[in-house]
């Protein structure tokens, strides 16, 4: 079933390459300069409440850049649960986009299979320069001592999002600044069937990332200095357990979230009042679309760890989406005119704005949009305390291990069986022993 | 019987067409050359020329992509070689020695996975089975709503996997799902509400998902092969006073055998292989309890990149599945012959 899968991707890869190929020779012969490419193909990540909403957001933006350049932009926005299939389905038969967005983290596990153009200095230059982009998320674009694989387009870290009506309801004044105020938090609003946090307990990826910065914050470190996975480390598992203890131990966690898979769960629970807190990236348009205000939550850091026990000072990861040229491509200098015009002021204010997710370029904060009370905390949290995940080429097999193992463990506790130190790390090893055989 | 008759259109043409309308050049050329392939070899090759393009379709569409992934399996083929497999190094029988190497924690999760799908494939035959002989022996006299009974049995069939099988999900929720809100709330079969997508109940929520979209190809199947059965031999039977139980013993169930021979087979090589079912119910990273083979495969080959090793798990299930085949077919015709 495996190898049909793959055929059926080849074959759907195909039709759509040759339909798109048709276009594009359409065109190329009715405008002058037929040689100059005009059409480019661009796979779009899902940001906003549908793909549909997504290419709406799109569409002037690529009307503006037809203007400006002459050249067409075919966009197809892709969701999350294809995306990495599709570039790696475009990666093996070399027939795909020109231009894809991918999720940061992915940057060097895809860097690794060749598939992208790196941005050298040259290339950099014509975006702007290196230095026009945020530190941290320029830090999510590929192994260290490489050129970038991607740049950065739009910027996104973890954040304590909470209810305002539900924490003034129970007497609590300011959001928790450390994990047992949080603890305590939650055990007020948890009561007659509403929970103090929610999470999306079977989701491959959250898990992933929250199995990240909470051992950032123990000081655990996924993969030695020799590149080996070391995720069953008794630091790993402290923190493991200690995001798992909220729903086990605290019971402020609904059990129900154990099973919550496609990313959106949680977050409903939060809009609709079932939970008073999330931790999350931005849920601006979600928000919006529930009916829920600006003013209704705030966004703080979530706790840091206290300095004495050791770990890092860390509370979010380097989120966000990063913009690829694909090697393949035939029209690879309209595909760096496409990421220049992606990554320029206007753009990015333009798209951010409308996703609630932060400008990569700093001389797009000027707009005062992003002087907003959310995107300032976002923004201080990306900026001082959020870690990328480690820029090997084994991270996309970290997340999916370890969120996996993660998935089972939360279906464990919420099973109600007693989710030890050991269970934990024997999960915690299995995905250690996967991930080497598989090196 | 194809042989005899397909020839018989080509010769009166070939006859007719000196006689009829001026022939076109080409096709005389074509004529001189076929004239020259003996008549005897014309005809015996016609049937195989027809069916050439169909060979050469199957070859492509099956075969081929089965020897490329079983020379996979031989590769190292993970993320640094995917653009351009030629590059990868072998890995000579590396693949399968991890793959059954039950000491590590990918042997071991390939057999639990196994040990799983035997027996979810057992089960989900024998219900959907059991369900479609009951239902097609019920169905066989003539009765009020009969059609309209058949009809309604035969809509998880039709309808398409992804929409059935995303309904059943939304009626597993816990909180919201219909199934709890039945149980618990309505006849108060349980205080707590259980998980049926996660934890144990999730191997009996991918039982009922799958016996309810497979048991009606079952008694499709069986309701036609009932059809076959000659009534003169109820009736016969009937006056030797033979009741509704031993008809069914002595005549219904031992004329069905041929179609149950191959139902069972067909329906163990879908079960065994059923992908669609958990992965719509569960997404990418099934329940340990009911993490069926197929769905184990995709997750250590697409989900991990590493392609060489999954191959090497699915030419292990396809040298299984043709051996499970090759015994069955054997045992069944032996004792086919020997009655």
């Amino acid at each position: 079933m495996r190898m049909r899968s793959l055929v059926k991707a080849g074959a759907l890869l195909l039709a759509v390459s040759t339909s798109l190929a048709a276009c594009g020779g359409d065109d190329g012969g009715v405008k002058e300069e037929a040689a100059a490419p005009k059409t480019l193909t661009y796979w779009a990540s899902n940001q906003g409440p549908s793909l549909e909403a997504d290419a709406e957001v799109l569409k002037p933006e690529l009307a503006r850049f037809e203007k400006e350049t002459g050249i067409k932009v075919n966009v197809e926005v892709v969701p999350w649960s294809d995306l990495l299939n599709r570039i790696l389905a475009a990666t093996t038969s070399g027939k795909g986009p020109d231009v894809v967005n991918i999720g940061n983290t992915w940057s060097a596990s895809l860097q690794a299979t060749g598939a992208f153009v790196p941005f050298d200095d040259q290339l950099l230059a014509k975006v702007g320069g290196k230095e026009r982009f945020l530190g941290p998320s320029l830090a999510a674009t590929g192994a260290q001592g490489q050129p970038p694989t991607a740049v950065p387009i739009y910027g996104m870290t973890y954040g304590l999002i909470y209810n305002k009506k539900m924490f003034a309801e129970a007497g609590i004044e300011a959001p928790p600044k450390t994990w047992d105020e949080l603890i305590a938090t939650g055990k007020k609003l948890t009561k007659d069937g509403k929970w103090g946090l929610a999470v999306e307990g079977a989701s491959v990826s959250e898990n992933a990332h929250h199995a990240f910065i909470f051992g950032q914050q123990h000081g655990s470190e996924l993969f030695d200095s020799s590149g080996k996975p070391q995720f069953d480390s008794d630091k790993q598992v402290a923190a493991t357990k200690q995001f798992l203890d909220l729903m086990a131990v605290h019971k402020i966690v609904n059990p129900s979230n154990a099973e919550y898979a496609n990313g959106t769960q949680a977050v409903q629970d939060f809009t609709s009042g079932k939970a008073g807190m999330l931790l999350w990236q931005s849920i601006a348009s979600s928000a919006k679309a529930a009916g829920m205000s600006d003013e209704d939550y705030g966004v703080a850091p979530i706790p840091l760890p206290d300095p004495s026990q050791g770990g890092k000072q860390v509370n979010g990861m380097v989120a966000g989406i990063n913009l690829a040229i694909f090697k393949h491509s035939e029209s690879q200098d309209a595909a760096a005119d496409f990421v220049t015009f992606m990554t320029s002021k206007q753009t990015q204010q333009n798209l951010n704005k409308a996703y609630g997710s932060l400008p990569t370029v700093t001389d797009a904060y000027d707009d005062p949009a992003f002087q907003s009370e959310h995107i300032k905390a976002f923004q201080q949290i990306l900026a001082t305390t959020a870690a990328p995940l480690p820029q090997v080429p084994e991270e996309s097999q970290f997340e999916t291990l370890v969120g996996t193992a993660m998935n089972q463990l939360f279906a464990d506790v919420a099973s109600g069986k007693p989710v030890t130190e050991e269970h934990i790390k024997a999960k915690l090893t299995e995905a250690n022993e996967k991930m080497q055989a598989g090196s | 019987m194809v042989v005899s008759t397909t020839p018989r259109p080509g010769a009166r043409r070939g006859a007719r067409s000196p006689g009829g309308g001026p022939p076109r050049p080409g096709r005389r050329g074509l004529a001189r050359v076929t004239a020259l392939i003996p008549v005897r070899l014309r005809r015996l090759g016609l049937p195989y020329l027809l069916i050439l393009p169909a060979i050469l379709l199957e070859l492509l569409i099956h075969l081929v992509p089965m020897l490329v992934g079983i020379a996979m399996s031989f590769l190292k083929l993970t993320q640094f070689f995917i653009r351009n497999w030629s590059a990868a190094p072998g890995a000579g029988l590396a693949n399968y020695e991890i793959a059954v190497d039950f000491d590590s924690a990918v042997g071991r999760g390939l057999l639990h996975s196994f040990t799983v799908t035997v027996v979810f494939t057992l089960l989900a035959i024998g219900l959907s089975w059991l369900l479609g002989t009951t239902g097609a022996v019920l169905m066989q006299g003539s009765f009020r709503g009969r059609g309209l009974l058949r009809t309604l049995f035969l809509v998880p069939y039709a309808l398409p996997a992804y929409a059935a099988v995303i309904t059943w999900s939304f009626m597993f929720q816990r909180d919201s799902g219909m199934v709890n809100h039945v149980l618990v709330d309505q006849l108060g079969l349980a205080d707590d509400r259980p998980f049926w997508l996660i934890g144990g109940n999730s191997f009996v929520a991918l039982l009922v998902t799958y016996v309810w979209r497979t048991w009606p190809f079952a008694f499709l199947m069986l309701m036609a092969a009932l059809q076959n059965i000659p009534s003169d031999l109820y009736e016969a039977s009937a006056i030797d006073g033979a009741g509704w139980w031993k008809q069914l013993r002595s005549i219904t169930l031992p004329m069905l055998r041929p179609v149950n021979q191959v139902l069972v087979l067909v329906l163990f090589l879908w079960t065994f292989n059923d992908f669609n079912t958990p992965y719509v119910l569960f997404g990418k990273s099934a329940p340990e309890e009911a993490d069926l083979i197929s769905i184990h495969i995709y997750q250590s080959s697409f989900v991990t990149w590493n392609f060489g090793s999954g191959s090497a798990m699915s030419v292990l299930l396809l040298l299984f599945l043709l051996l499970v085949t090759a015994v069955y077919l054997m045992a069944t015709s032996r004792r086919r012959s020997h009655a």
